[in-house]
């Protein structure tokens, strides 16, 4: 019984992370969000949803193409968006930037533990990645411009997610 | 400024606006930018039964995330359809080589249809690809808690060594997904 709080607190924290299952902690934005922040949410989704296809990160064609070291496109676009949320980051921690509604930025730090997790999930996903040419917000943009197929993947992938869940406890993290 | 939206962009546009989303979302509401998260909380609101990996308040912690996704899908929309680039992916001449040996000759959408059209579900090849495909990105994303918004945007941005970890196993299970699956799965 007590095991099984102890996975149920785990869960709930690495939600509210957004990330893991294992514990983290709890950021500002634990509460839901509402009314006209759902529309800003949503609005950021799309424009994010656009990016993805314009900048041809959705395109299996760009992923072969990456994971054939045939072309800086990929790359590039990664390290920059990494340069720019790092860059970012740094200077909202420096300076104590906070939110909009004044609250103190919090980004939990991820659990390292024996980093099983993060290496073998890493190549499951990426074997994933590669077969279907999308990572997740790809799934979703494919959806949009009417890739047939990808609903299917996205079935997949919640079913995916789901035996995670469901093995988790037998799993080595 | 429509012909800009229905062209591709290069990855100095393209890039940075995404790296963008990291501080936006955390300056809005305390958000940290990972879209596989909505998997999870897809299952957690449609069949958590009692999987404790799935009991929790998913409206709290993954409302603006579902809806943010649902933006995705509209972005979709909006960027492969209303403005989609009538051009084919202006990939490598080496790449497209390379794939047409594998048996892919459809370059003109945004991905072959061989393995991902209607026609294609009825294929061993389509529904490897897609549906064990999709399985896999699943489990992965769930299994390392994140995936490339999530641990290689978000994570690499605060200097995760976990992410590190996983970027690193992305790329080892793409490779071999690209080398030694996808030549087996297409028979070339």
């Amino acid at each position: 019984m007590a095991a099984n709080l102890e996975t149920t607190a785990a869960a709930t924290a690495g939600a509210v992370g957004g990330k893991g299952a294992q514990p983290v902690a709890a950021p500002g934005g634990v509460r839901r969000a509402r009314g006209r922040e759902l529309l800003v949410y949503f609005a950021l989704g799309v424009l994010f949803g656009f990016v993805l296809v314009k900048g041809e990160l959705v395109s299996w064609f760009r992923i072969q193409e990456m994971f054939r070291l045939q072309s800086f496109h990929m790359f590039g676009v990664l390290m920059s968006a990494v340069l720019v949320a790092g860059v970012s980051v740094a200077l909202i921690k420096r300076f104590g930037v906070k939110t909009l509604d004044g609250e103190p930025v919090v980004i939990p730090s991820k659990v390292l533990g024996k980093g099983v997790r993060y290496v073998v999930g890493g190549v499951i996903f990426g074997l994933g990645w590669a077969l279907t040419g999308a990572c997740p917000g790809a799934l979703f943009a494919l959806v949009g411009s009417g890739v047939a197929g990808m609903l299917l993947a996205v079935v997949g992938a919640l079913a995916g997610t789901w035996l995670y869940g469901y093995l988790r406890p037998r799993l080595p993290h | 400024m429509l012909d800009f939206l229905s062209r591709p962009w290069p990855w100095y546009v393209a890039g940075p606006i995404i790296g963008l989303f990291v501080p936006v979302l955390l300056l809005i509401g305390n958000r940290l930018f990972g879209v596989s998260s909505n998997l999870r909380h897809a299952c957690a609101a449609i069949y958590p039964r009692d999987v404790a990996f799935f009991r929790y308040d998913w409206k709290a912690a993954g409302l603006w995330n579902l809806v943010f996704a649902l933006g995705i899908v509209v972005g979709g929309f909006v960027g492969g359809v209303l403005l989609a680039n009538p051009e084919p992916v202006a990939i490598a001449a080496e790449t497209r080589a390379e794939l047409a040996a594998l048996g892919i000759s459809d370059f003109t959408g945004l991905v072959p249809r061989e393995l991902f059209g209607w026609s294609a579900l009825l294929t061993p090849q389509g529904l490897v690809s897609i549906l064990v495909g999709g399985f896999l990105v699943g489990f992965g994303t769930a299994y390392a808690g994140g995936c490339t918004s999530g641990h290689a945007v978000s994570g690499l941005a605060n200097l995760e060594l976990p992410s590190l970890l996983a970027v690193i196993g992305f790329f080892v299970g793409g490779l071999l997904a690209t080398f030694v699956v996808l030549p087996l799965i297409l028979g070339g």
